[in-house]
């Protein structure tokens, strides 16, 4: 059996003085569509940033692909990242975010980076969009440009911060739907924060779901199992999007 | 017209029963005109308050007022009811005075309960809260004392110091392994910085310091006259721009277009996920956004100050042949003797100081931005006044300094 690609040991983290999770233990096996849960406030989000290497963890640690701790910079990127507004930079056209690692990381001449450019664009629909400025994409397409960047440098991690949030339902599917046509044809493993429960059953494989009052995991497995199986109360309710106690 | 569409046009007429005229709406504002009922009714001990009508926005000054004068007249009871059957419509803004005006009466350890509500109303009760128990009275917020706030500010001001000695440190260890590997600082921005904070900035420059010049040389003119030492005005003006105006008043401006810009664009690229982008892509926010616009900065400053020198000792020769009767070419022999290399290169050194303490506080401010578009108006402001009260500290530490070395 492989070995998992993210192994997580008694990690606790948090931001200043609050403690958001304490010593969470899960694992993300290769070719999974993993995605983490949770109510707002939580720690979905600030889970993520540490298990991109964004933020250090009070303690615990996180293992990639068994060779340690998420290092970001001073190298060419080991996983692409897609964060919840884009974040594609303004300055530039969609062309030269897409190519603007490669072109700094590779030898490749500029004729070859735009190629390549023009063939991720085309695989998240973008095809003819290089040269319009960030401004002048919709929400949707801002976020497939945020996809179509993170790929790259063909990473064989991907990590997506509620990419369907803010988009209507059609570009949400759509968008569903290239995950799953990364994640099958390519053999990409996701890592998703999301809360929208439709995109949650189409593409999870597998999830966590994280409690703020606890500070914990409280649920592991197949989203579309946890529905029905999971006994606790909170992890129904979430999934049947039924109000709280008041 | 059937009886049925006269029963929704009256009942659409009730919704927008808003006074027309400009007198009854502000009779209304003001609470002097009530259109609903409150009634008491039951014994001193056990009272009951009955509200009927409607009860809207418009209605909320008289609603707050009946609250008020109620409170008063509370205390001999022991229980309270509000009756609300007899409501034939109530906003939300009134429910809340009237949630409000229950937890009050609570609060005064009497029982107080909503009856008799419709269904519609009894809706807006419970998203108000109403039907729920106040779970504690409200907490008071304690006054800080004087010691207190001296102390939140020591540790915010602390808090700060350590992020700055935090960025100068990455900053150093940034510069030593670039210098090792220069492949890695971003020189494609070091153009487009100075283009923006030079070439751009020079007419307003040479502007600035053409008057600076002017007004120097104006002020001194009427007192070297009294003395008939007209010809030194040239001395006063050319020494002055070159060792003190010339780059002080620079730095102003670069402070003022560059600093500010960096701060706001660094902001900006750090709330909106860009400099966490630009990490996930490998790249080092130091090398790849703070050093080129320090190195673009550092380039240009001296030549703007030699632009600035130039037109400011120029502003001095103006006034001097309108005023002094001390034609352009005397101006320029006397100038030649008057300014010594010395003057120029002390200038030209400021110059690069305040341009590395314009670009680091900027970028550090700019990079050290949390929260939205109001982080980012913080750090901007915060920038400038630093870079200002920087850039006062270090043109004395350069004059005493330079002065130390006989310069």
């Amino acid at each position: 059996m492989k070995k998992p690609l993210i192994v997580v040991r008694d990690l606790s983290i948090g931001h200043g003085d609050t403690v958001l999770l304490e010593r969470a233990n899960f694992a993300v096996e290769r070719g999974d569509i993993f995605i983490i849960l949770g109510g707002s406030g939580c720690g979905k989000s600030t889970l993520l940033r540490h298990l991109i290497g964004l933020e250090t963890p009070f303690s615990g640690d996180i293992n990639i692909a068994g060779v340690g701790a998420p290092r970001l910079e001073g190298a060419s990127p080991r996983y692409g990242v897609m964060f919840q507004s884009g974040a594609l930079f303004s300055s530039m056209t969609v062309g030269e975010n897409v190519g603007f690692a490669l072109q700094e990381w590779t030898e490749l001449p500029s004729d070859a980076v735009s190629a390549i450019v023009r063939a991720k664009l085309t695989l998240v629909g973008l095809e003819g969009s290089e040269n319009k400025l960030p401004a002048e994409l919709s929400g949707g397409m801002r976020k497939r440009a945020a996809i179509a960047r993170a790929m790259a440098f063909e990473p064989n991690l991907i990590f997506l911060d509620e990419p369907s949030a803010g988009l209507d339902p059609v570009s949400a599917a759509e968008l569903d739907d290239l995950i799953l046509a990364l994640n099958g044809g390519l053999g990409l493993t996701v890592v998703m924060v999301t809360h929208e429960l439709e995109s949650i059953f189409k593409v999870g494989k597998n999830c966590i779901m994280l409690d703020r009052e606890t500070r914990s995991i409280i649920a592991t497995g197949d989203p579309n199992r946890l529905r029905t199986e999971s006994e606790d109360p909170r992890v129904r309710q979430f999934f049947n999007r039924e109000a709280g106690a008041h | 017209m059937t009886k049925g569409d006269t029963l929704i046009e009256d009942e659409v007429d009730a919704l927008i029963d808003r006074p027309s005229r400009v007198d009854d709406r502000l009779s209304l504002m003001v609470g002097l005109v009530q259109r609903f009922t409150w009634e008491r009714a039951g014994t001193e001990e056990a009272q009951r308050i009955e509200l009927g009508g409607s009860i809207t926005i418009d209605d909320s000054a008289a609603l707050w007022k009946k609250v008020g004068e109620s409170l008063l007249e509370l205390k001999a009871a022991r229980s309270v009811h509000i009756d609300l059957s007899q409501i034939q419509l109530i906003d939300g803004a009134c429910m809340a005075l009237l949630v409000h005006f229950r937890n009050d009466i609570r609060t005064r350890g009497l029982t107080c309960e909503f009856v008799g509500g419709s269904p519609d109303v009894e809706r807006i009760v419970d998203l108000y809260g109403g039907h729920k128990r106040s779970k504690r009275r409200r907490v008071q917020r304690k006054p800080v004392n004087a010691v207190e706030q001296v102390g939140n500010a020591t540790v915010a001001v602390l808090h700060e110091i350590r992020q700055i000695l935090d960025f100068i440190g990455q900053l150093v260890a940034s510069t030593i392994l670039a210098v090792k590997n220069p492949k890695t600082v971003n020189f494609h921005d070091v153009g487009p910085t100075m283009e923006r904070a030079g070439a751009d900035a020079a007419p307003i420059v040479m502007l600035i310091n053409f008057l600076i010049g002017f007004v120097v040389a104006y002020q001194s003119a009427a007192q070297l006259k009294q003395f008939g030492a007209n010809i030194y005005v040239v001395d006063l003006v050319a020494v002055s721009m070159t060792r003190e105006l010339g780059p002080l008043m620079t730095a102003i401006i670069m402070c003022g277009r560059s600093g500010a810009a960096f701060a706001a664009e660094l902001g900006t690229m750090k709330v909106s996920e860009e400099v966490d982008a630009l990490r996930t892509l490998g790249f080092m926010p130091l090398r790849h956004l703070v050093m080129p616009r320090m190195l673009g900065l550092v380039l240009v400053a001296p030549f703007l100050v030699l632009l600035a020198d130039a037109v400011g000792i120029a502003g001095g020769l103006v006034v001097a042949a309108m005023t002094l009767e001390i034609t352009p070419t005397r101006f320029l022999i006397q100038l030649q003797s008057a300014v010594k290399p010395s003057d120029i290169i002390s200038g030209l050194v400021k110059s690069v100081a305040f341009a590395s303490a314009i670009a680091l506080i900027s970028c550090q401010q700019g990079l050290a931005t949390t929260g939205g578009a109001e982080g980012v108006g913080r750090r901007t402001t915060g920038a400038v006044v630093s870079i200002l009260f920087a850039l006062i500290v270090l043109d004395a530490l350069f004059t005493i300094l330079l002065a130390g070395l006989g310069l």
